[in-house]
């Protein structure tokens, strides 16, 4: 009996975290982002219902639409700082304008994309 | 009679006021946010060049000195003739005037100036070198530059230098065994040098390299005195900023710096107070005539990761801190791409082989946007006037400069 409760709760929380339940945030380093400067982040990633997500793989790449161009440099997650942190280095802008940064976060073989908006 | 007089003086009067309140209809105000653009641009705004800490003897005076000693000496080279100040020459802002440099043959590109590459993380076109001292290794043995071999220097500087080398590097390597060091040994094409070079232990070849990287951390201890000066344009933004009127800046040349920052787009690239984002952009240049289209940074990344002189090696004084290697972007997007060039000081001929002989040239280029040879162009058509493009280039040559070095750096020693 407990055993189908716990499994029905996985089933749930899969999609939950399918149909994109995360919560992922950001501060960067250096406030305000300034273009040609090498900087990191620490991303916060939890669940919808605040629980932090420990142990994600994040894949993060960035660009200007407008210009049809990546990110200088390919920032990466060299550390997991616990409770659902992780701190992301090697950013750096080097043009002002409008970027996306394109955050994927791959907990257990499910795939979340986050997108933020900046203004340089 | 008396009408046509009346016209005679008439005319010009009308003609002149016209002109005055013409102008007077656009006078050169800033937003907030042009003026924070326009500052950026300033050389107000440029720090101290940041610590190599690869290159331990960057910021020392006696590495500078020797470093300014070696940039002219023409016995660094081949053939006697050539010095690092043979193509970057101290009188053309540390460059030449030549579609590609010239040294003992003809070089792949045109040389680029060495003013200011302290700020940068990338040297060369195609940024295949990570710091001032690996750059200033290369040309020493490329055929047709200096055409030399690292273990022929390594002595030479030895013998000729050794009490200036001994103080900064420490007791110089006893290199008078030439069994075990070759007069000419390296790896590169030449295969009696190549072939000395493979026939000497791991640790020779070790001593010699490690001389060599030290020849090239003196000589960027010198280059890292090379800055730019403040131009009419600095001086103009100076006064913007104190509310002085009395600055020398045409109407034409505030158009083309609002240009600059607006419908042209040059900022997006040319940003900071050395107008230079120090990165790689296609731009649809084309390819040297005769020639097949340059790879650019796709090929110049390659070069860079295997590099035994990169910010990773045993040379480097910090292989563990390369923050730039580390996260460096390759791939496709970057095929075509060469550095941003500083646009302080310009002289002809522009482009990585001088392919756009005037400045008139460029600008057209620009206001085009052709379709890249290879990769794409990330420029667009900016779809300026023929009055616009002049006042743009007007713009352009208020950013012409001397330098702030004392002139005792800039002549043979």
């Amino acid at each position: 009996m407990h055993r189908a409760y716990l499994l029905i709760l996985l089933i749930l929380s899969q999609e939950a975290l399918a149909t994109k339940a995360l919560s992922v945030t950001y501060s960067s380093s250096i406030e305000p982002i300034a273009i040609n400067v090498m900087h990191e982040w620490v991303l916060t990633i939890q669940s919808i219902d605040g629980n932090p997500i420990t142990h994600a793989d994040i894949v993060v790449e960035g660009g200007m639409p407008e210009h049809n161009h990546g990110l200088p440099t390919v920032p990466k997650v060299t550390k997991n700082l616990g409770n659902g942190r992780y701190l992301l280095q090697g950013i750096r802008f080097h043009m002002s304008g409008f970027w996306e940064m394109k955050i994927t976060v791959k907990i257990e073989g499910d795939e979340h994309v986050v997108m933020f908006p900046l203004e340089l | 009679m008396i009408n046509s007089r009346f016209w005679l003086v008439l005319l010009p009067a009308l003609l002149f006021i016209w002109f005055f309140f013409k102008n007077l209809g656009h006078p050169p105000v800033w937003s907030d946010e042009e003026l924070k653009q326009i500052k950026s641009l300033s050389i107000i705004d440029l720090k101290p060049p940041p610590p190599d800490p690869t290159n331990l003897v960057s910021d020392n005076p006696q590495a500078a000195r020797l470093g300014r000693e070696l940039f002219f000496d023409k016995k660094l080279s081949n053939t006697g003739t050539i010095a690092c100040a043979s193509c970057h020459m101290p009188t053309q802002h540390f460059r030449d005037l030549l579609p590609k440099g010239f040294a003992i043959g003809e070089a792949q590109r045109r040389t680029p100036s060495i003013v200011g590459g302290a700020y940068s993380p990338w040297h060369y076109w195609d940024g295949r070198k990570d710091s001032q001292w690996s750059q200033a290794l290369a040309p020493l043995e490329r055929p047709l530059e200096h055409g030399g071999n690292r273990t022929y220097y390594a002595r030479y500087v030895i013998e000729n230098y050794k009490d200036q080398y001994d103080m900064l590097f420490g007791f110089a390597p006893d290199l008078s065994d030439s069994d075990r060091f070759p007069i000419h040994a390296a790896p590169v094409d030449d295969p009696e040098w190549n072939s000395a070079w493979q026939n000497m232990t791991v640790q020779d070849r070790n001593i010699i390299n490690r001389v060599f990287a030290n020849i090239g951390k003196s000589i960027a201890a010198y280059e890292r005195l090379l800055l730019p000066g403040a131009t009419r344009f600095d001086n103009y933004v100076e006064a913007q900023l104190t509310g002085d009127e009395n600055v020398d800046f045409s109407y034409d040349e505030v158009e083309g710096l609002r240009l600059f920052i607006g419908r042209a787009q040059c900022i997006d690239c040319h940003n900071g107070p050395l107008l230079t984002n120090n990165e790689f952009h296609n731009t649809g240049i084309a390819n040297a005539e005769g020639e097949i289209p340059d790879k650019g940074r796709v090929q110049g990344v390659r070069e860079l990761l295997s590099d035994p002189f990169n910010c990773f090696s045993e040379f480097s004084d910090s292989p563990n801190n390369c923050s730039e290697l580390s996260f460096v972007r390759a791939g496709s997007e970057l095929i075509g791409a060469m550095k941003t060039p500083s646009l302080r000081t310009l002289k002809p001929p522009f482009m990585h082989k001088g392919q756009l002989a005037t400045l008139n040239d460029v600008i057209h280029h620009y206001n085009e946007a052709p379709s890249a040879m290879i990769g794409h162009n990330e420029a667009k058509p900016l779809n300026l006037s023929r009055h616009e493009l002049q006042q743009l280039k007007k713009f352009l040559l208020t950013l012409d400069s001397s330098m702030p070095i004392e002139p005792r750096w800039l002549i043979t020693p």
